[in-house]
């Protein structure tokens, strides 16, 4: 009951902070037009992986919860189909009363089983058909419909992030009749509970779509209609918002870019910034020599003056932010004053350099050392990136060469474990430390942990955190994660969070930007004011 | 002439079946596959091995490589190529959309080529060494050094600084609304075809100037035959043989050779899905694109020598 509380608490103080973005009454009408630079490959939200994918479908869905829309955090739950939820006091049952009289577009109502079947397809899809985020609801025992508008959740163990992992914007509700016939109906066809109604998909150009006249939540969507207009090119799509031909582009545009357009533009475009959910990490394979020495590693991170680059590459990169493990200004980041007591993050870079290379001494390796270091044949930020670490490594006397690899070829050639130091990625819809931090964990737990490692440590801290039942006692142990991943150990290396930067017509309101490009597409909220 | 015709296009059939063994073999080699393309690079870090096997299954990607080849020359020879990997519609749908567009464009930059080509060519060759000559080859010159996505970006800036425009978006096919398909499709087919109008311009002048040195032309302009008549009658027919051949080869290109072009003006080509299908690994795509711009270059050939009998009728083909 405590919780639920707290829950609707939370949801009227966000609504009160978002009031001022909300002060203008919302106008009706007109068409959003906005650049996607990716297309999916299929309409299923279950099975992609790409924003190709939600910029263009997520207004066709609900979810179960979302991202409140004016969070700037992206963090906070906010009643999507669900309009309550409880969480029992062992955390192992959550209970969600869902809204009633919410359609789907071909007319019928959404009720509990249709939740529960778009779930089961999530978490215990059938045989033959793929989920991406199967994984992600390893803690769930069971979906259950107790009631035509009750859901419960019942978990295996408490989990700190369960919660957020119900805020994927990825979770499409369908109806469990079509589910029932064809689990992968939905590849290829679109049926929502959405604010907009699909009404074409012309491959390699564009998808449209209109506003749903019954949706649930009425006087929404403000906007008559979208149309999301698939351009690869990012020089066409900055000439897109620049002639006035599209409002707005989701993903986010280059510091270049931004300033360009608020050059030719002037107060026609309006600029919003957010830390990004997104960064380059320098994986170092640790069954190559002399990487299995962590003094090599630790001289690898210390050789990089993140600061200065963060002053400099901002201007050029969509990077900017020294981070840890968790994107900075969100709930569990490290403040600044004790992330720069890690290795690697002092500010004093002589001293830290003068260290680099005692470590590099100490561990036997000689002046001028020869590595490769694997990059990704992707422009940006990969390029200014490479150059710039290649830069840093050779002031610590090691001599560094980069071999760039085509994007789709890239990951097969890193998993095969011949790279000695490379680019890895990631990239969440969600800051939470259980998604952000799994990457790190042992290599045989996540194959996706690329420096092949083992470190049963970490992985312990990983587990406890994930089941700390207060927000004090998870903090202190992701930052023993983080010391021990960074600094201790220096089994990965990261390098600068990204910065999301969106430059988007004056007459684009209602939106938000987040530290996730996943996040806020639904457009229920959005509405031009002109 | 018939059984020459029947004897070329049953010569397409082995040229074919070794472009197509070629590309099936050559895309196995290159590092990763539709699946990895899919799921590896999107910064996920739950995507498991099952998933991938389940894809690689549906896909058929975990037969032998024999089976997947002969399954896929068993539906080429039904005219049947198969589903996309990467998006499971029709391949043949996949192209259609694209094709309307790539070859309108190929046909409107080959009007432009053609049209600034041949007259440039004959002037420049019948004023050699005056300043006509000289302002036809700085203008072919140009043409040749500058690449036509270059152009492309330049005529587009100029579109977007001065005039405060810029052309549409989305494709709209001429039988739609004519405007809107040729707001589209005039500029890229004008920057495309200043190149391809260079490369034809200097062709033009060369095989003219070689034609008005023939004994025929000196013996026609003796008997006193008005120039325009010996060029167009004499001249020209001859002197087009060599820019026939460019002309076909620079069309077939067109078709599926304008990459960085349909990325400037953000044109829904053949090229474009092309370049797409390789970097998806989509092994069914890519080699129905491959097989169809093959057949194209080998038809275009084809026309060509047909042409070279009907424009000389000493050219006999037996």
């Amino acid at each position: 009951m405590t919780k639920r509380l707290a829950g609707l608490l939370a949801v009227a103080v966000s609504t009160v902070l978002a009031f001022p973005l909300q002060a203008q009454t919302p106008r009706s009408g007109g068409e959003l037009v906005f650049p996607v630079p990716s297309e999916p490959p299929s309409y299923d939200g279950h099975r992609e992986e790409t924003f190709g994918l939600i910029h263009p479908f997520a207004p066709f869905y609900n979810t179960l919860l979302r991202v409140d829309p004016f969070d700037k955090g992206g963090t906070k739950p906010y009643p999507s189909l669900a309009e309550s939820w409880t969480v029992s006091a062992d955390g192992k049952t959550y209970t969600f009363k869902l809204r009633r009289g919410v359609k789907f577009h071909d007319g019928s109502d959404m009720t509990s089983r249709d939740v529960k079947a778009s779930y089961d397809k999530i978490i215990f899809p059938p045989p033959g058909v793929g989920s991406s985020r199967k994984g992600q609801y390893a803690v769930v025992e069971a979906v259950e419909a107790p009631d035509s508008h009750t859901v419960v959740f019942r978990l295996k163990n408490a989990s700190g992030s369960f919660m957020a992992s119900l805020l994927s914007p990825y979770n499409f509700i369908y109806k469990a009749d079509i589910l029932a016939k064809d689990p992968n109906w939905h590849e290829k066809n679109v049926m929502g509970t959405g604010p907009f109604t699909f009404v074409e998909h012309v491959k390699g150009s564009h998808v449209v779509g209109k506003k749903f006249a019954n949706y649930w939540d009425k006087g929404k969507p403000y906007l008559d209609g979208f149309r999301a207009i698939f351009i690869r090119s990012s020089g066409a799509q900055v000439a897109a918002v620049r002639g006035e031909r599209a409002h707005i582009q989701f993903r986010g545009f280059t510091p270049a870019d931004r300033d360009n357009l608020k050059a030719a533009l002037g107060d026609k475009i309006v600029v919003q910034e957010s830390a990004w959910d997104c960064i380059l990490l320098v994986g170092i394979n640790h069954e190559k020599k002399p990487f299995d020495d962590k003094r090599v590693r630790r001289a690898l991170t210390l050789a990089l003056d993140r600061h200065q680059a963060s002053e400099s590459l901002s201007k050029i990169a969509i990077v900017k932010s020294v981070a840890g493990v968790q994107v900075p200004g969100t709930p569990f980041a490290t403040p600044p004053g004790e992330l720069n007591k890690l290795a690697g993050y002092w500010t004093d870079i002589d001293k830290s350099r003068a260290e680099a290379r005692r470590l590099l001494k100490e561990a036997g390796v000689p002046e001028g050392f020869s590595f490769t270091f694997t990059n990704r044949g992707i422009p940006m930020p990969y390029e200014p990136l490479g150059v710039w670490m290649i830069d840093q490594w050779r002031q610590i006397g090691l001599n560094v060469q980069q071999q760039v690899i085509e994007p789709a070829a890239y990951f097969g050639v890193i998993r095969k474990g011949d790279a000695q130091v490379f680019m890895d990625f990631q990239c969440g819809y969600i800051v939470e430390p259980d998604l952000d931090m799994y990457k790190f964990v042992s290599s045989d737990r996540n194959p996706a942990n690329y420096s092949r490692y083992k470190d049963p440590v970490l992985d312990d801290l990983y587990d406890k955190q994930s089941r700390a039942r207060s927000v004090e006692e998870r903090t202190k142990l992701i930052r023993a994660f983080e010391k021990r991943l960074l600094d201790e150990e220096a089994h990965y290396l990261m390098t600068l969070q990204w910065h999301r930067i969106i430059p988007h017509s004056s007459k684009v309101k209602g939106w938000t930007v987040t530290p996730s490009h996943y996040l806020n597409n639904t457009l229920d909220t959005v509405w031009l004011s002109e | 002439m018939t059984v020459y015709i029947i004897k070329r296009m049953l010569m397409m059939i082995p040229t074919l079946l070794g472009v197509a063994v070629l590309i099936f073999l050559l895309l196995r080699v290159v590092p990763g596959d539709v699946v990895e393309a899919r799921y590896m690079g999107q910064g996920s870090q739950f995507t498991s091995q099952d998933l991938m096997d389940i894809e690689r299954k549906k896909l058929g990607l975990d037969q032998p490589l024999w089976k997947q080849f002969t399954t896929w020359m068993w539906g080429i020879a039904r005219l049947d190529f198969g589903l996309s990997m990467w998006t499971g519609s029709p391949i043949t749908e996949e192209i259609k959309l694209r094709f309307a567009l790539s070859l309108q464009l190929a046909v409107m930059a080959t009007v432009v080529a053609t049209l600034l080509a041949i007259p440039l060519g004959i002037l420049a060759a019948i004023k050699q060494d005056t300043w006509i000559d000289y302002a036809v080859r700085v203008f072919s010159i140009a043409g040749l050094a500058m690449p036509s996505f270059w152009l492309g970006i330049l005529m587009i800036l100029v579109m977007l600084i001065v005039f405060k425009w810029l052309p549409p978006m989305v494709f709209t096919p001429f039988w739609v609304n004519p405007w809107d398909n040729l707001a589209q499709l005039i500029w890229p087919a004008l920057a495309v075809g200043y190149r391809y109008s260079a490369v034809a311009t200097r062709m033009m002048r060369s095989a003219m100037l070689e034609v008005l040195r023939e004994d025929y032309i000196r013996t026609a302009r003796a008997k006193g035959l008005w120039l325009k008549l010996i060029l167009s009658r004499h001249a020209m027919k001859n002197a087009m043989l060599p820019v026939i051949t460019v002309v076909g080869l620079e069309f077939a290109f067109l078709l599926g050779g304008l990459v960085v072009t349909e990325q400037v003006f953000n044109l829904n080509g053949l090229g474009l899905l092309f370049v797409e299908a390789i970097s998806h690994r989509d092994y069914t795509l890519t080699q129905a694109l491959v097989l169809i711009v093959a057949a194209v270059f080998i038809f275009v050939n084809f026309a060509t020598d047909i042409a070279y009998a009907w424009l000389d009728p000493r050219i006999r083909y037996r």
